[in-house]
């Protein structure tokens, strides 16, 4: 019972954070001190289209439109909604017109998706793996000397980090290429290889900082469990080292290490978006950049919403993987 | 008995560094950093140019100087006033309980899970590049205060539990005397190691927003600084010293402020007299 309380808990803030988050983007333009239409239709002709007055008429209703600023308030508000949970229809791209503006989310998700899962899982696996090792044998040279990596490694911002590759690893030993640039066809192995060796740089930028902070906050949790009593009874027990680390002190230390995980997603998506952009690696980071160079407002609003969306499931998944690591929400 | 605290140390003389490179020197400077085309461009350092000049013609170091002023300050609002709403609604949710700690608690959570870059992203393209500095703080402001109120919260819970609180409630003290009497003491070192994570967090996310040319681009900060550079190919044409001041300035300034937040830290978990923080 206690685990479908969890679930019905998790899933009813899954959905009011999402509520919330949507209804913060609809209000965002509508506190601004200029008017969004004019401001964008302003920017159109500023880019040297050139427009005949209903052209620019139909313009209007189109963004006005877009912008879901048709009708009173509220008809907008739930227009929007709709929009958000239901359709997902975001209408065409104006920079790339008439291409929905789902369809180049399709395309590039899949990207970021994938860049963020193998980054994130391989900066938590090993982070941890390493926290844990310099936290249980805290006395060895090697572990205070990867503490001090990880204390200079960690506060550095993603895009830092990215920037530093990008000097070292493109322009002063050129072995990465300074375009991303993905040849063949879908899934050919030309394809994913290429694919690979363009996705290196931006993935390790983002496995970097993270893996910062998993050592150390592993290392502070396994060395305070390595004293405890129940640690210090398995010793005399006689169990070996191996699985004192992992039945004994890994099992506990892994618990804030999933909830942290979960936390994390959200400041994991914002770093990852400008290494996206750094890198013009072809996920939703950088379709939203273009769309704010493009001043393409609906592929803008789709991109924002998604990555609301996106952030808000992923959390939700770590959530539900909790029990997986804490036997008593699962058995009770 | 105290033991000395290297990290703590460290990190408060990088600070003083800045402090001084950004809340001091920034008066001195003989001219308007900002200003382009006053200097000949791209010169290598000397002792006219410590760190050289910009492809703009600006001096690097009286730029670098200005914009870690205008870092330095975004931070300390925005984490000021996170904290300042952080401690207190997590207080007021771990104290009060009922409907008051459930609203409180949705709102933080959403606040974390919400991704604010999209959000200053959408803002800052409505706004075209004249976003002032104080509307982004403003919105960072939204995003820092739930970290701070979610822990006070279970210290507030923890803390109503407490010997010493309940040795006061019986002592005859009223809810606020204990509260400023036995509470903020004990929390007074966590708000302070939060409020400098923040300052970092803060300067991170706007210069995030500046280094995509989002912020504002009337200003100087660290992120804009990196901007210009790029924008005017800096990596291309190998001038290290204008793209490399401002990195390496962040670099210094971050790990310089979370050795100082995990200096509190683990200084006030001393004091406690065990290890936990």
């Amino acid at each position: 019972m206690q685990f479908a309380k969890f679930v019905v808990s998790r899933v009813i803030t899954y959905v009011l954070v999402i509520w919330i988050g949507i209804t913060v983007v609809f209000f965002v333009p509508r506190f601004m001190p200029s008017d969004p239409v004019e401001s964008m239709l302003g920017r159109i002709m500023s880019q040297g289209a050139y427009m005949e007055a209903e052209q620019v008429e139909a313009m209007r209703a189109t963004l006005t439109q877009a912008f879901g600023l048709e009708g009173s308030l509220a008809d907008q508000y739930f227009g929007f909604l709709h929009r958000t949970f239901l359709s997902r229809d975001f209408g065409p791209s104006l920079s790339m017109f008439p291409t929905p503006v789902n369809e180049l989310i399709g395309r590039a998700l899949p990207w970021t998706l994938a860049l963020l899962l193998t980054s994130t899982i391989i900066s938590w696996i090993v982070g941890n793996i390493i926290g844990l090792l310099s936290g249980y044998k805290s006395r060895w040279l090697s572990s205070r000397a990867l503490e001090v990596i990880a204390i200079l490694v960690y506060p550095i911002p993603y895009y830092i980090t990215a920037l530093i590759l990008i000097i070292l690893f493109i322009h002063i030993n050129p072995i990465f290429p300074l375009f991303f640039s993905v040849r063949g066809d879908a899934w050919s192995w030309e394809f994913i290889s290429s694919a690979v060796y363009n996705s290196v740089l931006p993935a390790l930028s983002i496995v970097i900082v993270g893996f910062g902070w998993w050592v150390l906050s592993m290392k502070a949790l396994a060395s305070s469990i390595s004293e405890e009593d129940f640690v210090y009874f398995a010793k005399l027990k006689g169990a070996g080292e191996g699985r004192i680390m992992t039945a004994y002190v890994l099992r506990n230390a892994i618990l804030p290490q999933v909830t942290v995980l979960a936390l994390q997603i959200g400041a994991i998506f914002n770093g990852a978006l400008i290494t996206e952009i750094l890198f013009s690696y072809p996920g939703l980071g950088t379709m939203t950049y273009n769309a704010v160079l493009q001043a393409d407002y609906n592929l803008l609003m789709g991109t924002i919403t998604i990555s609301i969306i996106a952030v808000a499931s992923s959390t939700l998944i770590i959530d539900l993987l909790y029990p997986v690591f804490d036997p008593r929400i699962r058995q009770r | 008995m105290r033991r000395s605290n290297p990290r703590l140390t460290l990190g408060i003389v990088i600070l003083a560094f800045f402090i001084v490179l950004g809340g001091i020197l920034p008066f001195f400077s003989p001219e308007d950093p900002r200003d382009w085309i006053r200097h000949p461009r791209n010169l290598p350092p000397s002792a006219e140019h410590l760190l050289g000049t910009t492809n703009l013609g600006q001096d690097t170091f009286w730029l670098l100087s200005y914009a870690t002023q205008n870092s330095l300050l975004i931070g300390v609002f925005v984490a000021f006033f996170a904290t300042l709403i952080g401690v207190f609604a997590g207080l007021a949710a771990g104290f009060l309980g009922g409907l008051t700690d459930r609203v409180i608690t949705l709102l933080a959570d959403v606040f974390i899970v919400v991704p604010s870059l999209p959000i200053l992203i959408l803002m800052s393209s409505l706004l075209q590049g004249r976003a002032s500095l104080l509307l982004i703080s403003i919105i960072l402001i939204f995003f820092n205060w739930p970290w701070p109120a979610r822990q006070m919260r279970s210290i507030a819970l923890s803390m109503r539990e407490r010997q010493f609180v309940n040795t006061a409630r019986f002592s005859g003290s009223g809810t606020l005397t204990i509260l400023a009497e036995e509470i903020v003491p004990h929390i007074f070192s966590w708000a302070m190691a939060n409020f400098v994570n923040t300052v970092l967090v803060a300067i991170a996310i706007e210069s995030g927003l500046a280094v995509i040319g989002l912020s504002s681009l009337e200003e100087a900060t660290l992120g804009t600084m990196i901007y210009w550079a790029l924008q005017h190919q800096a990596l291309l044409g190998q001038r290290w010293w204008w793209i490399g001041s401002p990195v390496v300035a962040i670099i210094a300034l971050f790990v310089g402020l979370f050795l100082i937040s995990t200096g509190i830290s683990s200084l006030s978990a001393e004091r406690r007299g065990h290890g936990d923080a």
